[in-house]
C-alpha cells in the first residue's frame, strides 16, 4: 500500500475498496430516485460514468490552464456540456429510457462524484490516471445503483430485469418501489458493507468526502 | 387558486427531499442540529426564488434564439455566478444576514435541488409568477424537511444500535420513517 499507487489500484479502488455510493457517501440523489427498476440503475450508471470519464479526461487536460480561484464553475460547465451531449444522444436513441429518468439525467451535472473526482483527482493527476480513475469510480456507481435497483424491482414488483419472479409477482411489496423504500434499502445496504468490511462506521459525513468542502473549508460544522 | 395548489403541492404531497431525492446531501449533511438546519434552508430558499427569477427570463431568450439545448449549462453557470455574487455582496453590505446564511451559501452552488426547481419549472410549462411560487414552495419543503428531520436525528444519535447501523444507514432508515409519514398527504390532492 505504501510508496507509489500503481495504476491498477487507481483503477479498482473506485469499484469496491472506495465505491462512491456504498463507502464514501457521495451521489446519492440518484441513487435513491432513479432505483425503481434494475435497468433504469444500469442506464443512470452508464450516463454516469460516460460523463465522469470525459470530464475527467478534458480537466486532467487543462489542469494546467484553469486559473485556480475560479476552478469550480470551470469544472461545472465542462461537466455540464457533456452531460447535454449524453440527454440529446438518450433522447435520440434511447427514448424510454429518458423518459424513465426524467429530471435526473440533467441533474448529472451537479452529480457530487463527479465534482468530487474532477476537485480530488482529475486536476492533480495525469490523464491516463484520470481516465482510469473516472473508469472505476463509474464502474462502481453503476454496480451499486444495480444492486439497489434489483433489490427495490425484485422486492417491489416482484420481478427482475422485466421478468417476472414466480409467487414474488403475485404479492409484491409495493412500499419498496415508494421513496420510502429507496431510503430504506439504501440504509440496509450501507450497513451490509459495513458489517462485511468490519468498517468502523464514519460518524458522520466528514469533509474529506465532501465535495463542498472547497467551498466552506470546513466551517459547515461549526 | 392554482397557486396554492403548487404551494401545497410542492411543501407536502411532492416533499423535494423525501419523495423525489433532491438536495440529499445537504439533507443529509446538515441536518445534525436544528440551528444549521435552519440557516441552510433560508439560504436555499432564498438561492431558488432568486435564481428562478433569473432563469425564467434566460429560458425565453434561449427560446428566441432558438438556443435552449444550452438550457443546463446555462442555469448551472447563472446559478454558480449568482451564489458567488451575492455571497461577495452580503459580505460587504448586510454583515448580519452573511453571519447567519454566509457558510452555508457555497455549498448550494451544488445542491441538485437548485438546478431541479430552474428545470422543473421549464419542463412543466410554468408561467413566471406559478414559477417563483414553486421556487417558494420546494425551499419551503427543504426548510421543513430538514427541520423535522434534525429533530429526529437528535434522539437516535444516544441510541444502541448494532454497530454496523450506526451513522448513516440509521440515518436513512429514520429518513425511510419520516417519508412513510409524509405518504398520507398523497390523498390531499
Amino acid at each position: 500500500m505504501n510508496g507509489e499507487r500503481t495504476a491498477l489500484y487507481d483503477f479498482t479502488k473506485g469499484i469496491i475498496k472506495e465505491n462512491p455510493v456504498l463507502v464514501t457517501l457521495l451521489g446519492m440523489c440518484p441513487t435513491l430516485a432513479v432505483t425503481v427498476l434494475a435497468v433504469n440503475g444500469i442506464g443512470m450508471g452508464l450516463a454516469t460514468t460516460f460523463v465522469l470519464v470525459c470530464s475527467n479526461l478534458v480537466i486532467s487536460v487543462l489542469k494546467n490552464v484553469i486559473p485556480k480561484a475560479v476552478r469550480l464553475p470551470c469544472f461545472i460547465v465542462i461537466i455540464a456540456g457533456f452531460v447535454t451531449f449524453i440527454d440529446f444522444m438518450l433522447k435520440g436513441y434511447l427514448p424510454g429510457l429518458h423518459s424513465a429518468l426524467g429530471v435526473f439525467l440533467q441533474l448529472i451535472t451537479v452529480n457530487c462524484i463527479i465534482l468530487g473526482r474532477a476537485e480530488a483527482f482529475a486536476s492533480r493527476n495525469n490523464v491516463g490516471r484520470s481516465l482510469l480513475d473516472g473508469l472505476g469510480m463509474g464502474i462502481g456507481f453503476t454496480l451499486a445503483l444495480f444492486t439497489m435497483g434489483s433489490v427495490r424491482e425484485i422486492l417491489g414488483l416482484g420481478s427482475w430485469m422485466g421478468l417476472k419472479i414466480p409467487y414474488l409477482c403475485d404479492n409484491p411489496m409495493t412500499i419498496f418501489i415508494m421513496p420510502a423504500g429507496g431510503f430504506f434499502v439504501l440504509g440496509c445496504l450501507i450497513a451490509l458493507v459495513n458489517k462485511i468490511a468490519k468498517r468502523k462506521p464514519p460518524k458522520e459525513i466528514s469533509c474529506e468526502n465532501c465535495p463542498n468542502a472547497a467551498g466552506c473549508s470546513g466551517q459547515c460544522k461549526a | 387558486m392554482t397557486y396554492v395548489l403548487i404551494l401545497v403541492g410542492c411543501v407536502f404531497v411532492n416533499n423535494v427531499v423525501l419523495s423525489q431525492f433532491m438536495g440529499i446531501c445537504a439533507f443529509l449533511g446538515v441536518s445534525k442540529q436544528l440551528k444549521s438546519s435552519a440557516g441552510m434552508g433560508a439560504a436555499v430558499i432564498f438561492v431558488m426564488i432568486c435564481a428562478t427569477a433569473i432563469t425564467y427570463p434566460l429560458y425565453k431568450l434561449l427560446e428566441h434564439f432558438e438556443m435552449t439545448y444550452l438550457k443546463t449549462i446555462a442555469f448551472i453557470l447563472v446559478i454558480a455566478m449568482f451564489v458567488q455574487l451575492v455571497e461577495i455582496i452580503m459580505k460587504k453590505k448586510m454583515h448580519a444576514l452573511y453571519k447567519a446564511l454566509g457558510v452555508y451559501l457555497p455549498l448550494i452552488t451544488t445542491n441538485c435541488a437548485v438546478l431541479g426547481v430552474t428545470l422543473g419549472n421549464i419542463n412543466n410549462d410554468y408561467t413566471f409568477l406559478q414559477s417563483l411560487t414553486n421556487a417558494l414552495g420546494t425551499g419551503l419543503a427543504f426548510t421543513l424537511a430538514l427541520l423535522l428531520f434534525s429533530g429526529v436525528r437528535s434522539r437516535i444519535e444516544d441510541n444502541d444500535f448494532p454497530q454496523a447501523f450506526k451513522g448513516v444507514p440509521a440515518t436513512l432508515i429514520a429518513a425511510a420513517i419520516v417519508s412513510v409519514s409524509f405518504m398520507g398527504f398523497a390523498g390531499m390532492m
